[in-house]
Parts: C-alpha cells; sequence; structure tokens
C-alpha cells in the first residue's frame, strides 16, 4: 500500500482533556456517506446513464444545466459516470479492506492473544511480507493472472494487505491484553473466545476502524494507479481511475474531464484520511509501531 | 555491532530467497503452457528449444528454481522472446534514470521537510504549526497520478514552458540541461510527496523528543535554541525519519512508476509496464526481481545506519 499506512508516526503520549471529534469531522462522515449512498442507489438517481451519449451532439461541454459536470468527448454525462465510477473505488477498497480484516484481524488477535510458536511463526513470516513492496506484488499478480475481473483485484489487493493488518491487530490486542480487566475476567472464568469478543475486541476496536479508513484510502489509490496502467476494470465501465486517464488525451479541449474525477477521488481520500486521523486521536490511540 | 549485524544478514538471506522464488514462480500462473505464452509472437521451435533449456522447463519445479537462480547470479536474466534484447541490458539502461529522480526528489524533500518540521515542532500547535500539518495532511489526499496529470495541465499545456511535458525525457549523456528540464516535474511529484511524509514524521517525533528530560538540561545549560534543536532533539529524532525515508525510498523505487509511465520516462517502472503490456514475461519477471532485491538491500542498508546513529539499538 503506499506510504499513507506504512509510514507511521510516534503520537505525543501527553494526558490531554478530550477534544471533541469536531465539525470538519462529521462533514467527512457526511461526504463519505453520500459518496456511498450515491454509489449504492447509482440506479435510482435522476440522473443521465453512464453510457449514454446525446447522439454525438453535446460533446466537451462544460457544466451546464442539463449536464452539471459537463460532458466528455463522446458526450457522456461526466457526473453520471463519476457516481457509477465510485461503485469501482468504492467496491474493491471496502471489499478488500474487508477481507484483509477478516482474516488479518482474526489471526492478528488470536496471536497475540496465545502467543508462543504461533505467534512467532505467523509474525516472522509477515515481516517478511512487508519487506516487499505489496503495489508490485499486485501488479505483478495481476499481469500474469489473466482474464481481470473486479473481484480478483479485489482479492488480490486484500491478500498483500494481510501482513500489514495482521501487525496492526496484533500490537493493539498485545497491549490490550496486559490490562487488568482481562486478568480479571480470566480469574472469573471466562473462556478464551468470551475474553476475545467481549473483552479485547471492544478495545481493539478504535484502533481498527481507523486503519480501515486510512486502508480504503489507500487502496482507492492503488485501484487508480492500476486503471492508469490498464491493469484495472474494463475501459468500458466507469471507474475514476479509467476516466482520469482517458481524458488526458483532451485535457486541451476539455480539462473539465480531469478536474471533476480528480476531485471526486481526492475529496473522498481526504475524508477517509481525516476520520481515521481524528478516531485514532480521539481514543488517544498511540501509534502501533511496526 | 557485529552479533546485531550477523542477525540481519541472516534475515536478508531468508527474506531474498523467498522474494526469489515468489519472483519465479510468477510465470507459473500462466495460463495454459508456460512456453506457448512466454514466447508470444517469437514462437519457433528454434525459440522453444532456447527457452526450454533457459527455464529448464522438462524438468521438475526445483531443478527449474535452481537453473533460474545459477542464472540470476551471473545476471543473466535471459533474452526477451520478443523484441530479442537481454533482460540485464533493459534493466541496466533503465536504474539510472530512477536514481537520478529519487535523488533529486529526496534532496528536494529533505531541504524542505527538515526545516519546516523543526519550525512547526518548536511550538506546537502554534499557527505556522496548524498551516504546515493542514497543508501536509490535505497533499496527503492528492495521489500523485491526479498530481501530475494537474501539474502538465498547468505547466506544460497552460503555460506552455518547452521541455517539460509528457515524452520530452532525453538521457543525461545526451544533454544534462534538457535532462534536467524534462525531470522537473516528475521529481516535484515524487519530491512533494515525500516531503509531506517527512515533515509529518519528524514534526511529530521532535515534539515528544523537545519534551524529555536531556532537552530541560541542555537548556538550563543555557545552550542555544539552535544548538538545542539540532545537536539534542534532532540527533534522537532522525532515527524515525531514517526509518521513514528508507521504507519511502523503497516506496519510489516500485512506486515511481505511475510518474514515469505518464511522462514516458523510460526508468524501470516505465519498463515494467510496457513489458506487461507486451507480455513480455521474462522481463517482467526480471524487473520484478531486481526491483524487490533492491529495496530488501536498502532495508538493509537501513538497518546499518539505525546500528550508527543510534547504538543502543545493537545491543539487544
Amino acid at each position: 500500500m503506499t506510504s499513507t499506512i506504512e509510514n507511521n508516526e510516534v503520537v505525543v503520549l501527553k494526558p490531554e482533556k478530550k477534544e471533541p471529534l469536531g465539525v470538519f469531522f462529521w462533514v467527512c462522515v457526511g461526504w463519505l456517506g453520500v459518496n456511498l449512498l450515491a454509489a449504492i442507489f447509482a440506479n435510482f438517481l435522476p440522473i443521465w446513464g453512464p453510457q449514454d451519449s446525446n447522439n454525438y451532439v453535446d460533446l466537451n461541454t462544460g457544466p451546464s444545466f442539463s449536464h452539471l459536470l459537463g460532458t466528455d468527448d463522446l458526450g457522456r454525462d461526466i457526473l453520471s459516470r463519476i457516481i457509477y465510477g465510485a461503485r469501482v473505488s468504492l467496491g474493491v477498497s471496502f471489499g478488500a479492506m474487508f477481507l484483509a480484516f477478516f482474516i488479518g484481524g482474526i489471526f492478528g488477535m488470536y496471536a497475540a492473544y496465545r502467543r508462543g510458536k504461533l505467534d512467532l511463526i505467523l509474525t516472522s513470516v509477515s515481516l517478511v511480507f512487508l519487506a516487499f513492496p505489496s503495489i508490485i506484488a499486485v501488479i505483478a499478480v495481476l499481469s500474469f493472472w489473466t482474464p481481470r475481473s473486479i473481484l480478483k483485484i479485489t482479492i488480490v489487493i486484500a491478500v498483500t494487505s494481510i501482513p500489514l493488518v495482521y501487525r496492526v491487530i496484533r500490537a493493539a490486542t498485545l497491549s490490550a491484553a496486559t490490562k487488568d480487566y482481562v486478568l480479571a475476567a480470566k480469574i472469573q472464568g471466562a473462556t478464551d473466545r468470551r475474553i476475545m469478543t467481549k473483552e479485547l475486541l471492544p478495545n481493539i476496536l478504535p484502533t481498527a476502524v481507523s486503519f480501515v479508513m486510512i486502508g480504503i484510502a489507500s487502496v482507492i489509490v492503488v485501484e487508480g494507479s492500476l486503471a492508469f496502467l490498464g491493469l484495472s476494470t474494463n475501459v468500458t465501465t466507469p471507474s475514476w481511475g479509467n476516466m482520469i486517464n482517458e481524458s488526458r488525451s483532451v485535457m486541451q479541449v476539455n480539462p473539465w474531464l480531469v478536474l471533476f474525477p480528480s476531485l471526486a477521488m481526492c475529496l473522498l481520500i481526504l475524508s477517509l484520511n481525516f476520520i481515521g486521523d481524528r478516531i485514532r486521536s480521539y481514543y488517544d490511540v498511540s501509534e502501533v509501531k511496526l | 555491532m557485529i552479533k546485531y549485524l550477523g542477525r540481519r544478514v541472516i534475515a536478508l538471506a531468508v527474506i531474498l530467497t523467498i522474494v526469489s522464488f515468489g519472483s519465479f514462480s510468477l510465470i507459473h500462473l500462466l495460463p495454459g503452457d508456460i512456453a506457448t505464452v512466454i514466447l508470444g509472437t517469437g514462437n519457433t521451435p528454434a525459440n522453444r528449444i532456447a527457452l526450454y533449456k533457459q527455464l529448464g522447463l522438462d524438468k521438475g519445479l526445483f531443478s527449474q528454481y535452481f537453473t533460474w537462480l545459477g542464472n540470476i547470479f551471473q545476471l543473466n536474466f535471459g533474452n526477451s522472446f520478443i523484441d530479442g534484447t537481454s533482460v540485464s541490458t533493459t534493466i541496466g539502461t533503465a536504474l539510472p534514470i530512477d536514481f537520478e529522480m529519487i535523488l533529486i526528489s529526496q534532496v528536494m524533500a529533505f531541504a524542505i521537510a527538515i526545516p519546516l518540521a523543526m519550525k512547526a515542532a518548536k511550538k506546537p500547535n502554534g499557527l505556522f504549526d496548524r498551516i504546515a500539518t493542514g497543508t501536509s495532511f490535505t497533499m496527503l489526499s492528492v495521489p500523485p497520478f491526479i498530481f501530475i496529470v494537474l501539474l502538465v495541465l498547468v505547466v506544460s499545456i497552460n503555460l506552455q514552458i518547452p521541455g517539460t511535458g509528457p515524452a520530452s525525457f532525453v538521457t543525461f549523456g545526451q544533454d544534462p540541461f534538457h535532462n534536467l528540464v524534462s525531470l522537473v516535474l516528475p521529481s516535484i511529484v515524487l519530491g512533494i510527496g515525500s516531503t509531506v511524509v517527512y515533515f509529518r514524521v519528524l514534526r511529530s517525533d521532535l515534539v515528544s523528543t523537545l519534551q524529555e528530560e536531556f532537552i530541560t538540561m541542555a537548556r538550563s545549560k543555557g545552550l542555544t535554541r539552535r544548538r538545542i534543536m539540532w545537536r539534542h532533539a534532532f540527533r534522537p529524532s532522525s532515527i524515525a525519519l531514517l526509518g521513514t525515508a528508507g521504507l519511502n525510498i523503497g516506496g519510489l523505487i516500485a512506486g515511481g512508476f505511475i510518474v514515469e509511465y505518464l511522462m514516458q520516462i523510460p526508468g524501470i517502472g516505465y519498463m515494467l509496464i510496457l513489458a506487461i503490456n507486451k507480455s513480455d514475461f521474462l522481463l517482467v519477471q526480471g524487473i520484478v526481481m531486481t526491483i524487490a532485491t533492491l529495496i530488501v538491500l536498502l532495508n538493509f542498508l537501513i538497518d546499518f545506519l539505525f546500528g550508527i546513529i543510534d547504538p543502543r539499538i545493537t545491543r539487544d
């Protein structure tokens, strides 16, 4: 993944009064919600179809009332293509992170709780994989594993993210597992499963959520890069990466075509990063050192 | 120190073995008969025999691996069956371009990030810190491929500055001046990306370092602020910076591809993409192996530097 996740910072460990999450945080959450809803209900929105072209009449128009964000070089509505394109970005990124957390998270929690040989083996394996740049692995595997589909892209990105997720969740669980309330639960005779789901899980949730947000933002960038390389979805499927990539050739004629999908992508990434960052500092999750 | 390095060397050997096996296995992901797919348009009986000999395809998997590894040790990645050039020559001409771009962008990143972080960390949450942190956070959300496209739109197309657009690359040997001009935009994109990351890491590390007792001690001795910042705070904080720089430069070797591709700079990343598009699988395999090895070696170098800056790390 990209540098957003890999470069962890050391957070200042000074007990402070809790700052409220702030207005901007909720604006970001709202924006994420708008993106998700638009992507899910794209079919029901009063917009043009993503492939509708008005008999090649309105080509490369700027923003107007009939086409709020203008049209592209084939006369297709940009707003509609951005909304349908969100499906690819959000689908791949949410899917990949869900999968990576499901597998990496379970292993990370279990290893940190049980320790011992399994922990040692899994941790060494994850270190080896982290030494290898995941984007190269993604490109390499996708270029050999044809024909490509959204499902395959999601799986490949998810699998390459597992080592990092494992490290983060393991470290978060480790610090929670040594707390007195876990000991108290153990003394009361709680089962391992109960301790993991009722005591540990709620306490590592803030870390997980904050990391999921930043992870989703990184996957959106990765998917966009893949689109530029022609390794993502079919070019006829609208996706933000595809749109920015295609519009390069008509950039002089119609700069809107580059600007709007870029803006959509940057704003969503900004929101995700900000949400992740605020949750992290709100719950005072001191950064996990990898 | 020697024991520390020894452990690192063992880890290095293990990782390189795994990386090489991973790169080797890539061609086995290909659907159908490997030889037919690799040969592609260059499919002649003579080529087929050559490929079988080179990859040891008629032997078992492990024997194939050792044949391949033996060739790699002699820097022989084989010849491309698409255009007949040797893979190691292609890699050899492409890599220096990447090194040049990384050098320029990193000099730029450190020159901007270090003074900014120092100034911001002096007064955490002060006006300067807020502006710098806010800006860096926003910049973090602009993917490199959007940044480069927008820069080209403004600089090369609207301002029409010659020699900065895509496909204007010339090698340093041909024309040093135009070479540097053509690398300005890509270096800015890579450089700003690194600057943002370095600034954030160094700033937050400095803020916590400045709360340490040895800083109070230095202050009470009456040392100047400048001396405290550079001598007492920067050195311990530079560990975090160095670790990040290692990851980041490794990321640039691999991640600069998108900028290279868009600007058509024939670096290793661009070569990788061309190779993928031409289905030149041996070249892809060679490049993946080269990049991975470079990154692993870089990490090793960083570990070594850690030991020099902070000798405590080498004691376990």
